[in-house]
């Protein structure tokens, strides 16, 4: 579970660097220092099913631990770009991030809450130079595909996820994550639980459809044009960054994801018949 | 006729999907979507041609429409882009290939 203790040369003697946990979510392992042993086993609980040690993490952040806040901010983490240094702040952490040097820290109580945005964040920084995103979705995979159910809160997401038959294997309840691929669209299972509590599988699958959530009196299935489904796509995406050329590479990322995977709109009843209407 | 010309922003990111052109303002991320004629006439826009020049040469022969008419329209619609930023006029225009389709 943890990381070899690496040696940094530091003049003439040797500095020793925290111990850390790999956490590896899509496929892109990232190493979190920190000298403090519970907080350690913190991560290590919390991000059980996505831990990967023998991973070799190209991106790595220490973590520096202070004092409780009083108060958990409800406000939205801010994200900031100077050359290639993100900072991103919120009430209860401050972090930043070389995108070149793939190096960071964390400022931050010993809650799990300001490192989990820390890592959603980053993850959506890294996925937009690859085509890929964090999307406010629930995802399953069955027979093999995944399926994508996009929605604001209360639009069904957790419900859907609730309601996978038993072949299903759901990926998340809240937040999915998605990268292109040499053969095509695939979905990632994530640790970022919504209502459901519960981290997704840590599997991966291509993705077969995005689903547009709305809830009616009977279900129904409708294709979506694909101007309309990439506003949708947008709309949904974890947009952190207003930096323009983050915001450009995002929006070619939707266009190209519509392009490539067919978009419903899926209007349900929260019962279990719905399933038998996806795959 | 008009010798108005326009040339796209590089402050935006635009697509191609089917006929129409999502084009994404960067700085405060706006969306819109142009029609097929309104796609035409951005695409041609690249600070090079009048924008007569462009109803003259991609909108009146695919459409049938007068000149004057499709002008007027054209107009019209360049003003509510460069409004937006989207589209800048010829003098503070800085030429920017359409992104990749």
């Amino acid at each position: 579970m943890i990381a070899g203790t690496s040696l940094a040369a530091s003049g003439t003697a040797p500095r020793t660097e925290p111990q850390g946990v790999v956490i590896e979510i899509g496929g892109i392992p990232i190493l979190l220092r920190s000298g403090d042993a519970k907080f350690r086993a913190m991560l290590e609980q919390r991000y059980a099913g996505f831990l990967n040690p023998s991973a070799q993490p190209a991106n790595e952040f220490t973590i520096y631990l202070n004092p409780p806040p009083t108060k958990i901010p409800d406000a939205d983490a801010q994200v900031f770009r100077n050359d290639s240094v993100w900072r991103i702040e919120r009430g209860d952490f401050r972090a930043e991030w070389d995108a070149e040097a793939c190096r960071g820290y964390v400022q931050q109580s010993a809650n799990p809450y300001a490192i989990d945005t820390v890592l959603r964040i980053t993850h959506s920084l890294v996925l937009a130079g690859k085509s890929g995103f964090l999307l406010h979705a629930a995802s399953a995979s069955r027979n093999g595909c995944a399926f994508l159910f996009a929605g604001a809160s209360g639009a069904g997401k957790t419900t859907l996820a609730r309601l996978a038959p038993q072949d299903a294997k759901v990926l998340t309840d809240e937040v999915s994550y998605v990268r292109r691929q040499k053969d095509g669209y695939f979905a990632f299972g994530t640790p970022f639980a919504g209502e459901l509590a519960k981290v997704g599988e840590n599997i991966r699958a291509p993705i077969a459809a995005l689903f547009l959530l709305a809830k009616g009196s009977r279900n129904r299935i409708e294709p979506v044009a694909r101007t309309e489904a990439v506003r949708a796509l947008l709309s949904n995406i974890l947009f952190f960054a207003e930096d323009p050329e983050f915001v450009k590479l995002v929006f070619h990322s939707a266009c190209e994801f519509v392009g490539l995977v067919p978009v419903y709109r899926l209007t349900f009843v929260p019962n279990a018949h719905v399933w038998e209407m996806i795959g | 006729m008009t010798s108005k010309r326009y040339a796209r922003s590089p402050q935006v990111a635009a697509r191609r999907l089917g006929d129409e052109i999502m084009i994404m303002s960067a700085p405060d991320s706006t969306l819109f979507t142009l029609n097929e004629v309104a796609a035409l006439i951005w695409e041609a826009s690249d600070g090079s041609l009048a924008l007569s020049e462009i109803v003259e040469r991609d909108i009146c022969p695919a459409y049938d429409v007068p000149a004057d008419l499709a002008l007027q329209d054209a107009e019209l619609l360049a003003e509510e882009l460069a409004a937006h930023g989207i589209l800048l006029p010829r003098e503070e225009a800085v030429f920017t290939a359409l992104g990749p389709k």
